[in-house]
């Protein structure tokens, strides 16, 4: 196996020894649990009820994970110095910024797959259903967990853990909403404004092309064309992040 | 062939209020430590040796000058496959037990996994770990901790140790085996580099030592040579009158009085033979005459003591 994958499994061990990871996952499950009695008191609507809640927990639950554990990966290495006895291991920093991020993308998978799983469970103690088609919604949800946890690790290359986390909050905020930005121009008389907005448009995650939980809760097909082109979205803009991590880690004084 | 050779390097860190100004924490060392040595860098706190040592790991980047450690620039990673590194008051990942650690650490090293699982007993054994080896490293002990840092330092069986302070945080039984440890490496043709404040250990242990004070180079070169420069002779008279204490203060490096007697300390054989002459001139008598060879610790603190010590 390669260094990378060394750093990554040890990531994941860190990662899911910690008891806060345990609290937010069970917090999460009895969200998904929740969900089956807000049911009970919504008429003809249990089933999108339980759905939507459910889907809505696997995502807000998977972002506080990703930000969460994302913005210590890097920083609390270096503020314990557990990194001076790493790096002159022969791993390169590179290997290092690889590595605790897919290390993260790994507990998040294993977390989102126990967190479908509950998901599933109540749907079909509920009503005996099996819709693989929800799959298409968690699925583009653990990409932008992956977006969210390279945008943590970038901040955290260079800042401090808080201003991290309050850095990758509100580009997940601007992220849902970057839509409106490219339309800024329809609704305020500037030229320059609208020419600002549509630079942060394209610099900013566009979190809207993993966003199908209300497609799928409602029935609309969700293309398999509609996954790829958010895959490859993702995948390059991880890849940018990553690398810009890389670059600025690799120049870094660890003092 | 030189192991490490450190070509003027210096490093500045920002200071002061929006880092506008900077302050120079190692300036202008070159050093050349040569295969199979056991060299000491040592210095007051703030001097610069966990800087070096830390340029030298690649974690920090020098402002000037350059490193080479077998040949090759710091950080290249086959030089980082060959070398151990102890930092100073290490930390490690408070979740893994000792034995993980060291089998994360020998992963990353490309050991095979029944290379690992033997020479982590191995190790285990050597720094009295065995039982805590299943222990989370969160429950260990300064001294415990320091001792599994060694382990990790030297799991790769590394041409070239550096280990940051090694002594700190062991007791005396500790410090016992961590000297005959440092033997047992330099025996095995390890060349060892290390940074101590304990400097009665240094003087045990280095053939060769440097000396810096903030940030400078003072001294560096074999102990041997170093402690011989700073020999004193130690004279002690009877029946010194006023007029030849005032001679002898021109001459003695410092003048002592010990009730009716005198204890003078001289520089060397010239200044003893002046003090000779003026006892017999001046009817006192001599009581005693001996060399005292100084500790590593006495001309350390002299060195730096000294105002305005320079690079030498």
């Amino acid at each position: 196996m390669s260094r990378i994958a060394y750093i990554a499994l040890n990531t994941y061990r860190e990662t899911v020894r910690d008891k806060v990871l345990y609290n937010l996952v069970l917090f999460a499950l009895i969200m998904i649990g929740s969900s089956y009695i807000l049911s009970q008191i919504s008429i003809y609507q249990e089933v999108k009820i339980i759905k939507d809640l459910g889907l809505a927990s696997i995502a807000v639950f998977g972002s506080v994970i990703a930000v969460f554990i994302g913005i210590g990966l890097v920083s609390k290495e270096m503020d314990k110095r557990t990194v001076y006895s790493l790096l002159p291991k022969p791993v390169s920093r590179t290997h290092f910024i690889l590595g605790k991020y897919f290390g993260l993308c790994l507990t998040l998978a294993v977390n989102v797959t126990i967190m479908t799983a509950g998901f599933y469970a109540l749907l079909f103690v509920h009503s005996r259903i099996f819709e693989p088609s929800l799959l298409k919604a968690i699925y583009l949800i653990y990409f932008e967990l992956a977006i969210l946890t390279a945008l943590a690790l970038l901040f955290s290359t260079f800042t401090s853990a808080i201003l991290s986390g309050v850095l990758t909050g509100f580009l997940y905020v601007v992220g849902h909403f970057s839509t409106d930005l490219k339309h800024f121009d329809t609704v305020v008389d500037s030229s320059f404004l609208p020419q600002l907005t549509q630079v942060i448009y394209y610099l900013v995650p566009n979190l809207r092309n993993f966003d199908v939980k209300s497609r799928v809760v409602s029935g609309d097909a969700v293309p398999f064309s509609l996954l790829g082109y958010s895959t490859a979205y993702g995948v390059l803009y991880i890849a940018i992040l990553l690398v810009l991590a890389a670059v600025i880690f690799n120049r870094r004084n660890l003092k | 062939m030189p192991h490490v050779e450190i070509d003027g390097l210096t490093k500045d860190y920002a200071a002061g209020s929006f880092a506008l100004k900077t302050k120079r924490v190692l300036d202008h060392l070159t050093l050349t430590i040569d295969e199979g040595e056991i060299f000491g860098l040592i210095g007051p706190n703030g001097a610069g040796k966990t800087t070096t040592l830390k340029l030298l790991m690649g974690l920090i980047f020098p402002t000037e000058g350059s490193a080479k450690i077998l040949d090759k620039p710091v950080g290249d990673l086959s030089v980082k496959a060959e070398i151990g590194f102890l930092p100073e008051q290490p930390y490690f990942y408070d979740y893994l037990t000792g034995r993980e650690l060291l089998d994360y650490f020998g992963q990353l090293f490309g050991m095979s996994r029944e290379a690992r699982r033997q020479r982590i007993e191995e190790l285990l054994r050597r720094v009295d770990l065995v039982e805590a080896g299943d222990v989370q490293l969160r429950k260990y002990s300064k001294g415990m901790t320091q001792r599994l840092g060694v382990a990790q330092a030297i799991l790769n069986r590394p041409r070239i140790a550096f280990l940051d302070e090694p002594m700190s945080g062991l007791d005396p039984m500790g410090r016992r085996d961590m000297t005959t440890l440092i033997r047992d490496l330099h025996r095995d043709g390890c060349t060892v580099l290390f940074c101590s404040h304990i400097l009665p250990d240094v003087e045990a242990l280095c053939s060769r030592v440097a000396i810096l004070n903030q940030g400078k180079k003072v001294k560096e070169g074999k102990l041997a040579d170093i402690l011989d420069l700073s020999l004193t002779i130690e004279v002690v008279l009877a029946n010194v009158s006023g007029p030849l204490e005032q001679s002898l203060a021109g001459i003695a490096k410092n003048l002592q009085r010990l009730g009716e007697r005198m204890k003078v300390e001289l520089e060397d054989q010239g200044a003893l033979q002046g003090v000779l002459g003026l006892v017999q001139q001046n009817g006192a008598s001599l009581v005693s005459v001996h060399s005292v060879k100084q500790t590593l610790e006495d001309y350390f603190v002299r060195e730096v003591a000294r105002p305005g010590a320079e690079q030498s």
